[in-house]
């Protein structure tokens, strides 16, 4: 790689004026994904400036709205081994260790997860056209081997899919994402954090220049009772998914109060249907009840040459673990089919 | 005493330690004064020519020490046969930076040497290229029309082309009880050792090398260095004490050693050249093929007429060959046979042998289409097997050197619990999981080639062995050192046996599964020569225990030579150095198979697969839950070595059957996916319980120690046995590579 400046931070505001006095300046935390990109030339930076030494972000604890807050530089390991998220939000944890490996998931920080880049073959390829990369060159993946696209929210721009297990959870349990800046702090809720290709797919998401991610707020409802989380994959572990699903329920005297369904693997972003959610309220937890609720959200699902099975799957995989989340002990490890 | 005999005994490996301590070098961690840092640039078209390269950006980074392009190349090897390896197809062998010819994508096209590895890959990313492109096609799919027939050549030997069409195919399949018709596709799978293709160069002096290379064959690489650079032979020392996996990948010298030796000597320095994963995709592969099967068998389950055609894929400059369709005649003795192999050039580069060449990608489409004989018959698999069992290579008309297949088959069935299954698809449940048994057959040669090996014995009683050969991971250290242990009557600890330099007596490369039986003998046959050596200088001490004593009455053990009857009648190996002036005694010897004789038999090895399999049934998702691999192979010198090579093998099939793909786009003639993330092979959580079993076979005619070969068989049968247990779970049958899990949708 190209010879780049070094900076270690140790606060926010160092974090925040060293990333701003530059057009190619990136911020480095776990590296698990910023290495790859910078030795392969698809990122370029001219200064790294290390975020570990910030003396903050680094804890999960307790927050008045009775949630919980999840430092951005705590590790993915940490967190999902964390005592109060396996015991209040086992979803999130479940889903984080289904994700990548377990060396990597010790280096990778929250904060890095939610800002992992795509992985699709022709954005680490800088030899072939790619929108995301190089704007305005095209999409090869459109009309090429395009298996782990998607199927949902894609446009002609780029068809790449947001490989993250971790943030399908963090979807499904609307957690919101804190945020410092140049120009103050700010909170997104979750599901506007990422974006949809559009016109501009070379842009992942609604982070400001020179803004950063200092921790990710859980509400206090963690559907620990009823949740399950399910990734399909070509191999049992270190794949990415072709299709997942995170699922929380709450269910009283036998009938959904509230229900959470999210989707990873399929789109640009964690993948809701607020509208199948709300149509499982009140309903008995059948499988007729969630085939409904999977055609609401498979809604305008689009495939392409080597995709299309992902429409049918992620409408299986949706009744499925929805009926796996009515039994959660029954989980397998790597968030396997059961049942 | 020490514990004759070591071979058959389960010994770890000598050189475990090393290697799970880190402590063990591989080629491109040798260190070396000033050393230089090679890094290739790879061609971003697939088929045209260099108009320019630009490196003036590149040039200007500190510490970049010289680009090496076409345009100014050292004057290397003129002809052909200069560049020809022990492992080169007919045809025309690439020679890296010969000219601005772009013949496939990821071509080397010009090294950048630079004093730290990561300069030198930016001064790479920094040269700018300018090619005209031509038109170029990579599909075979969409060109097996113009398959052809391959040249033949030197490789025809170990590979030979399919046998005459026997009988009348078309009548007899017409005419049989049952038939069936398959279309098997597999795509391109590349080697993916763990450790990259690098060569480290020492700079001995005016046209003197030492190399550390990558190779499964030292001897091969030095061969190729001095032939290609016009360097004497005894100037050219090759070294690969360990090699982190290559699967045939290393059987030809790669174009790192090519750019790391013409640095060196234009330099006059040391030089590595190391490749990066991206770059281990940019030479040989496993070829994709196409294939077409047509059994027909008559109505008590007798296969008699075959058809298996092979269509593989080859580069535009080599001929490639590979088994594919020789291996059902080998196995069922059908009357009534056609089998064809066929080539078409692609804008590629040739394809390499990768564990079990052809013998993987033809099994595949046997097994399968015997299966489908068997549920058309109404017979057990197995049964359908045992019916079709032959004692003769139907493809030679000879008899077997041995053939313990039948009690692979019995065996292996007894161990898996194979009578539990109900022989429909579709009638084995667990919760909403699909459960399905499925077995196939699988075979290999059994070869043998020229080896040398030398023995020495110090005065101090202890030999050292020396062969040329590598160890690439499958124990050959250890192995030869049994061997030798046992014919010297030696303890482990007192043999040492030194390798992987070009320097010690011939080996062939390593590969083709015929290692042990080729420098085996030859280990025996040193100190067998070594021992007689001695004994015959014990004759000679004054007062003789062993004056009147013949060589075959005696025994060799811990340092005495005993009278085998007599006991006390015996002479140490101290006597004999006490006349020898203490210095060492040493032999090296020959071995080879008597040509006249070796040809008069078939050899091969055998397996028997069983699976079980659980597939999700409104998922598709498959897991496959246990194995049992039955292996016939002779004598077993190592079991817990021998039975890695098949565990090694049976998790590859896994992956063969499940996972491996390597992606091209045709669009780009390129291959997407050329990393471990996204390439996939199977992981820890992939693979079950898995069981090996070995038995008994003895063979007094392959080799005098009776061994055959164990480091293809355990791949072949287990894809075969996994799709043939997926048909048994859920009544489908898929016959292409991998089996995704959405065809089962």
């Amino acid at each position: 790689m190209n010879n780049f400046l070094y900076s270690k931070a140790t606060d926010i505001n160092q974090a925040i004026s060293q990333i701003i006095d530059g057009q190619n300046n990136k911020f480095i935390a776990g590296g698990t994904n910023i290495n790859d990109l910078l030795k392969y030339f698809i990122t370029k930076a001219d200064k790294l400036v290390d975020i570990n030494s910030i003396k903050d972000n680094h804890d999960i604890t307790k927050i008045n709205n009775g949630g919980i807050r999840i430092g951005a530089l705590v590790t993915n390991a940490d967190t999902a081994y964390h005592p109060i998220i396996e015991e209040r939000y086992p979803l999130l944890s479940k889903a984080i260790l289904a994700g990548a490996s377990a060396q990597i998931r010790n280096m990778a920080t929250n904060g890095g997860n939610i800002l992992q880049r795509t992985r699709c073959y022709y954005f680490y390829d800088n030899k072939t056209p790619c929108n995301k990369r190089e704007p305005g060159s095209g999409c090869s993946a459109l009309g090429g081997y395009n298996r782990i696209h998607a199927i949902l929210g894609h446009s002609e721009n780029c068809i790449a899919v947001f490989p993250s297990d971790m943030c399908v959870a963090l979807a499904a349990l609307e957690a919101t994402i804190n945020i410092s800046g140049s120009e103050g702090e700010r909170t997104i809720d979750f599901a506007d954090f990422h974006k949809l290709p559009d016109e501009t797919p070379e842009i992942d998401n609604n982070l400001r220049k020179g803004e950063i991610i200092t921790s990710i707020d859980l509400p206090e409802k963690g559907f620990q009772n009823n949740y399950s989380y399910l990734k399909l994959r070509d191999r049992s572990s270190y794949s990415f998914a072709l299709v997942s699903v995170a699922t929380g329920l709450i269910i009283e005297n036998g009938t959904i109060t509230e229900a959470r369904i999210a989707l990873g693997g399929v789109a640009h972003k964690p993948w809701r249907v607020p509208k199948a959610e709300d149509f499982l309220k009140g309903k008995e937890p059948t499988a007729i009840n969630f085939v409904a609720a999977a055609d609401l959200i498979l809604e305008g699902a689009f495939g392409f040459e080597h995709n299309k099975f992902k429409i049918e799957l992620a409408k299986k995989a949706i009744v499925r673990n929805s009926l796996m989340a009515l039994e959660p002990e029954k989980q397998r490890a790597g968030a396997k089919p059961s049942l | 005493m020490n514990k004759q005999p070591f071979t058959g005994k389960p010994l770890s490996r000598l050189e475990g330690h090393q290697k799970v301590t880190g402590s063990a070098k591989y080629a491109g961690e040798y260190e070396a004064e000033d050393l230089l840092y090679g890094y290739v640039v790879n061609s971003t078209i697939t088929k045209g020519k260099i108009i320019s390269i630009d490196k003036s950006e590149a040039n200007k980074l500190e510490g970049i020490v010289e680009i090496f392009t076409h345009e100014n190349r050292p004057s290397t090897g003129w002809f052909d046969f200069q560049y020809a390896d022990m492992d080169a197809p007919p045809g025309t062998v690439f020679k890296p930076l010969k000219d601005n010819d772009i013949k496939y994508n990821g071509q080397p096209i010009a090294l950048v040497v630079a004093t730290t590895f990561e300069m030198a890959r930016y001064a790479a990313y920094l040269i700018k290229v300018t090619y005209k492109e031509e038109e170029f096609t990579t599909d075979l799919k969409a060109n097996y029309k113009l398959a052809r027939e391959p040249k033949k050549g030197l490789a025809s030997m170990l590979k030979p082309p399919p046998p005459k069409p026997t009988g009348d195919f078309e009548k007899a399949y017409k005419t049989s009880f049952v038939h069936h018709e398959g279309i098997f596709n597999h795509g391109t799978e590349n080697h993916n050792p763990l450790e990259m293709f690098a060569t480290t160069v020492i700079y001995e002096g005016k046209n003197k090398l030492k190399i550390y290379d990558k190779t499964q064959g030292t001897i091969n690489s030095q061969l190729y260095v001095a032939n290609v650079f016009g360097l004497k032979m005894k100037n050219v020392q090759v070294i690969a004490p360990f090699v982190g996996g290559a699967f045939g990948s290393g059987l030809r010298p790669q174009y790192q050693l090519f750019m790391a030796v013409m640095a060196s000597l234009k330099l006059k320095r040391n030089v590595r050249v190391t490749l990066d994963r991206a770059q281990m995709y940019t030479f040989g592969h496993r070829p994709p093929t196409l294939q077409y099967t047509k059994f027909g068998a008559n109505a008590n389950g007798k296969v008699n007429a075959i058809n298996h055609k092979a269509i593989g894929e080859t580069s535009q400059f080599e001929d490639y060959v590979e088994v594919v369709v020789n291996w059902s005649a080998m196995l069922y003795p059908a009357e009534n046979t056609l089998l064809e192999h066929k080539l078409v050039p692609l804008d590629v580069y040739t394809p390499l042998d990768m564990r079990a060449p052809g013998g993987s990608t033809g099994m595949h489409a046997i097994e399968i289409t015997m299966d489908e004989l068997a549920y058309q018959l109404n017979l057990d698999p197995l049964e359908l097997r045992l019916i079709n069992y032959s004692e003769i290579d139907k493809t030679t008309g000879k008899e077997y050197s041995s053939k313990e297949l039948r009690a692979c088959y019995l065996k292996g069935a007894e161990k898996f619990g194979w009578k539990e299954r109900n022989p429909k698809p579709l009638s084995m449940k667990r919760g909403n999981k699909l459960v399905g048994y499925g077995m196939a057959t699988g075979i290999w040669d059994a070869n043998r080639l020229l080896a040398r090996a030398q023995a020495i014995m110090t005065s101090d009683g202890k030999v050292t062995i020396k062969s040329a050969v590598t160890d690439i991971g499958t124990g050959t250290l250890t192995v030869m050192t049994q061997i030798a242990a046992d014919e010297l009557g030696l303890s482990i600890e007192d043999v040492t046996f030194l390798y992987a330099d070009s320097k010690m007596p011939f080996a062939p490369i390593q590969g083709g599964s015929f290692t042990v039986a080729t420098v085996g003998p030859a280990v025996k046959a040193a100190c067998k020569a070594l021992n007689k050596k001695i004994f015959k200088k014990a004759k000679k001490i004054e007062g003789s225990p062993l004056e009147k004593v013949k060589f075959e009455e005696v025994t060799f053990s811990d340092g005495c030579i005993i009278v085998t009857n007599d006991p006390k009648l015996k002479c140490t190996v101290q006597d004999v150095f006490k006349t020898n002036d203490g210095k060492e005694i040493k032999t090296t010897n020959t071995s080879m198979p008597n040509p006249l004789q070796y040809r008069k038999k078939a050899r091969a090895v055998h397996s028997a697969v069983f699976v079980e399999v659980e597939v999700d049934e409104t998922l598709g998702i498959i897991e496959v839950k246990r194995a049992v691999t039955a292996v016939a192979a002779g004598k077993i010198i190592n079991p817990k070595t021998a039975e890695s090579q098949i565990l090694g093998g049976m998790i590859w099939g896994i992956g063969k059957a499940l996972h491996e793909e390597t992606i091209t786009d045709h669009r780009f003639g390129k291959y997407m996916n050329a990393n471990l993330a996204e390439y996939h092979i199977p992981v820890h959580a992939d693979i079950p319980e898995l069981g090996v079993l070995f038995v008994d076979e003895q063979d007094d005619f392959v080799n005098d120690l009776g061994v055959k070969g164990i480091g293809e068989i355990g791949i072949v049968g287990m894809a075969p046995a996994i799709s043939n247990a997926i048909f048994h779970a859920t009544g489908k049958r898929i016959n292409d590579l991998p089996i995704h899990f959405d065809k089962l949708l």
